[in-house]
């Protein structure tokens, strides 16, 4: 396969898995913001979401206060911003038009029908209520997945697109999971009282934080059914890094890339290999209280940096045209 | 060096208008009903089928078309509009219908033509024995921008130049073709061939069960036996790709329709690279070798070494690799000098002069306008005729005397004086009509034909071709980037 198609299934993928995890974070923070709770915490949950995907610059370049309304606007709408949902679904499928002869008609219809209705729904932009707007990317994006899945031969183009979504999909779960635990350290400056393994009894707001994290991923009620107990932030860390059931824990998304690095093994794909083994060898014979004891925050930033290396070793042996001999 | 010919016969400018009617005072030719309204035999069964559909339902039918090109992307973009922005091509409902004589005639016509524009085209760049006859002057051949000196002396697989030719043919009366224009070099269009008929199966399938409607779906695969057939002569199995300039070229959908449908890569220039004269695309798994490339690109962009230097859209190199024979290029380069509007006027004689046979296509008459006498005709006479520039394309740069206003014709005459060489003229064809869905109901509107010839081995062709439809009342521009339109051409099998 050229090297340029397989860039842009690879980055088709990226963009819509991107555009899905981006309106997952906002209708959760959309949904929190409506609690009640201080005011500086409120800013302070909008500034994190901007922050996690390292994009708070931007935005102050744009707009002049942290408000529920700008940053909607900023990664929703914003044509600047490469990881607004409307730049993400524009970058996926200006990547699916490229390579249309490469996906089955299926994959292509609905990108490009994604793309067509969004801009209808711009036409008639409802700012104050994003929430449908985010639902139906969610559901776009699950419905690319669905054709993805049925429709195409599992062949190279699939592995490709497979792990462009799976390493999106790490690098955002991790990102989630920083956040929301920096949050909650903010939180308990706030309120000073509570450890940060104790339950969320007697604070209805923990509660409603934690379950909208994991709402963010689809994890609430597997939560429920794996633990049946209360949400605490050392099970919900434990169940989004090292549960190898959860489809977008770090170990399950780490998990499924080994065996398809190994179906596009190339002369030069050894060092990816290399580097997927020792972070799944990492992560295998870790626990979360050990996690705890060296920090989340630096667990998972030391996490995110191993995923990107990873992902650029992966663009320099497949994707960016192999040296001319 | 062959002087210029004084020997080619000096017509008078009267008798090129004796027994044709292509002035536009005369109704133009329907193609759906005759002179007393009647409907033609092979439109009978359409024309009742029209009658009994309601106005809601062909609504409905085309807001369908339109929302399926749109969903399947069948779009281009035009020159000048905002990136991003596309357009479908407007599909209209009512097909263009030929007759399986008609198609006989036309099928002969086309052959002939291209085998003889190919022959010529060999015949330029090897032993000129054309000029030497005297037939074409020298200088239109290497005064001509379109010339390739590179191509001197170079051989190509079967001596073939231009595998895929899109020949443009209008009707004026019955049985009465002119070709308008041969387009040798990148000519387009075949997608919509292959997409109108499959949306008129889908939109009214009944149709199709009246009709006995020759197939045209296998284009592709006939490209691609063709393409094969052309590989370099070492070769076994061929690497066949499909050469683009990118997503933003207007004809993307169609490089990226062709190549998936032959089941072969679509490569843009920086995916290839040239080693040791040899061409290679960098893939996943390493270097892989191409034998035969389906170029749509312009000569002047293929090669940043031998042509413009400026352009990342080719292949440093590859004009040394396809001059050693190691790859094969469709069209070849230096096609140009064949489909040019001031070689135009030689075509019948070549034909002639090449396979000894009487054209069976008319040639629309030419004015060559670096000719004193037909400059001086053409100046007065600017009211009533079609100046071209020789070496434009897709309508633009065009002149339709009838169709202009005083000041339009007095701008353009400034141009012509300024720059006689670079214009033909032509009389202003009645262009034939068809029925077409418009605004105000059914209406005639102008159309012509581009029918693709393939050469290989053999010179392939499928029944049928793309119509074109200029949706303006009274319009002779038929070009997608001008608001034309395209219908769905059927051939009729007897």
């Amino acid at each position: 396969m050229l090297s340029r198609t397989a860039d842009c299934l690879y980055w088709m993928a990226r963009y819509t898995e991107r555009a899905e995890n981006t309106a997952r974070m906002l209708d959760v923070n959309h949904q929190t913001s409506l609690l009640p709770q201080p005011k500086e915490f409120l800013e302070q949950s909008w500034k994190k979401l901007l922050t996690i995907s390292k994009l708070e610059d931007a935005f102050l370049s744009k707009y002049d206060v942290v408000t529920r309304e700008n940053v909607l606007d900023f990664m929703i709408y914003e044509t600047s911003n490469p990881s607004s949902i409307v730049s993400c679904l524009y970058s996926a499928r200006e990547n699916a038009r490229v390579i249309r002869g490469k996906i089955t008609s299926e994959v292509w219809e609905t990108q490009n029908t994604t793309w067509l209705e969004l801009q209808r729904i711009l036409e008639a932009r409802h700012q104050s209520d994003p929430s449908r707007l985010l639902e139906w990317v969610k559901h776009r994006c699950h419905l690319f997945r669905g054709v993805l899945h049925g429709t195409m031969l599992k062949n190279e183009a699939f592995y490709f697109i497979s792990v462009g979504t799976l390493l999106e999909r790490a690098d955002n779960t991790g990102r989630i999971l920083e956040n929301k635990y920096e949050d909650q350290t903010a939180l308990k400056v706030l309120n000073p009282k509570k450890g940060s393994d104790e339950g969320t009894d007697g604070n209805f707001f923990d509660f409603y934080h934690w379950a909208a994290l994991l709402r963010s991923v689809s994890a609430f009620e597997i939560y429920r059914q794996i633990y049946s107990d209360q949400v605490t932030p050392k099970q919900v860390a434990q169940l989004l890094i090292f549960n190898k059931q959860m489809p977008r824990s770090l170990v399950c998304c780490v998990n499924e890339l080994i065996p398809l690095i190994s179906e596009v093994k190339n002369q030069q794909s050894k060092e990816i290999e290399r580097l997927l083994g020792k972070l799944k060898a990492s992560l295998d014979y870790s626990d979360i209280d050990e996690v705890f004891e060296q920090g989340l925050e630096e667990f998972i930033e030391v996490f995110l940096e191993r995923i990107n290396h990873i992902a650029d070793e992966f663009s320099n042996t497949y994707l960016i045209p192999l040296a001319t001999n | 060096m062959v002087q210029e010919s004084t020997k080619l016969p000096q017509i008078p400018i009267t008798s090129f208008f004796k027994g044709i009617s292509l002035i536009t005072m005369k109704l133009p030719f329907d193609e759906m009903l005759d002179a007393a309204g009647k409907a033609r035999p092979q439109y009978q069964i359409f024309h009742n089928w029209l009658k009994q559909q309601s106005d809601t339902l062909m609504g409905l039918k085309r807001a369908e078309a339109d929302l399926i090109f749109r969903r399947v992307g069948i779009t281009f973009a035009v020159y000048g509009d905002d990136l991003g922005s596309e357009r479908t091509i407007p599909f209209d409902q009512v097909p263009r219908i030929f007759t399986a004589k008609e198609w006989e005639q036309l099928e002969a016509g086309l052959r002939q033509r291209v085998k003889a524009l190919n022959r010529f085209i060999y015949d330029v760049y090897h032993d000129e024995e054309i000029i030497k006859a005297g037939i074409v002057p020298a200088e239109q051949i290497y005064n001509n921008a379109q010339y390739r000196p590179e191509m001197r002396n170079v051989s190509v697989p079967r001596d073939i130049y231009a595998q895929i030719a899109g020949i443009d043919i209008v009707r004026a009366g019955e049985g009465e073709f002119y070709v308008l224009e041969d387009n040798l070099r990148v000519p387009s269009g075949v997608s919509y061939m292959v997409e109108d008929r499959k949306m008129m199966m889908r939109l009214f399938p009944d149709l199709f069960q009246k009709y006995r409607i020759a197939p045209v779906e296998h284009y592709p695969d006939l490209l691609l036996e063709c393409l094969k057939s052309v590989k370099p002569d070492d070769v076994k199995k061929p690497n066949v790709v499909v050469l683009t300039p990118g997503m933003y070229n207007s004809a993307y959908f169609e490089h990226s329709y062709l190549a998936q449908q032959m089941g072969v890569e679509l490569v843009e220039g920086k995916d290839l690279f040239v080693k040791n004269e040899q061409v290679f695309m960098r893939t996943t798994q390493g270097p892989e070798r191409v034998d035969v490339i389906y170029r749509r690109v312009d000569d002047d962009f293929l090669d940043p070494l031998a042509f413009r230097s400026d352009t990342t859209l080719g292949v440093a190199g590859l004009l040394s690799a396809y001059r050693a024979g190691n790859v094969t290029l469709a069209n070849a380069i230096g096609t140009g000098i064949a489909d040019d509007k001031s070689i135009y006027p030689y075509v019948p004689e070549m034909i002639e002069f090449y396979l000894g046979e009487k054209p069976i296509l008319n040639n629309v008459p030419t004015f060559q306008c670096r000719k004193t006498d037909d400059l001086a005709y053409t100046l007065a006479n600017l009211d009533k005729l079609v100046v071209k520039l020789t070496h434009g394309a897709g309508g633009y740069g065009m002149l339709v005397g009838p169709a202009s206003t005083k000041a339009e014709i007095e701008e353009f005459r400034k141009h012509l004086i300024a720059n006689p060489d670079k214009y033909i003229a032509q009389p202003t064809l009645a262009l034939s009509t068809c029925p077409t869905f418009v605004e105000s109901g059914v209406a005639p509107r102008h159309i012509d034909l581009r029918p693709f010839v393939l050469s290989g081995k053999t010179i392939k062709m499928v029944p049928g071709g793309l119509t074109r439809v200029a949706l303006k009342e009274g319009s002779l521009v038929v070009n997608s980037s001008q608001g034309g339109g395209t219908k769905d051409t059927w051939v009729l099998e007897e």
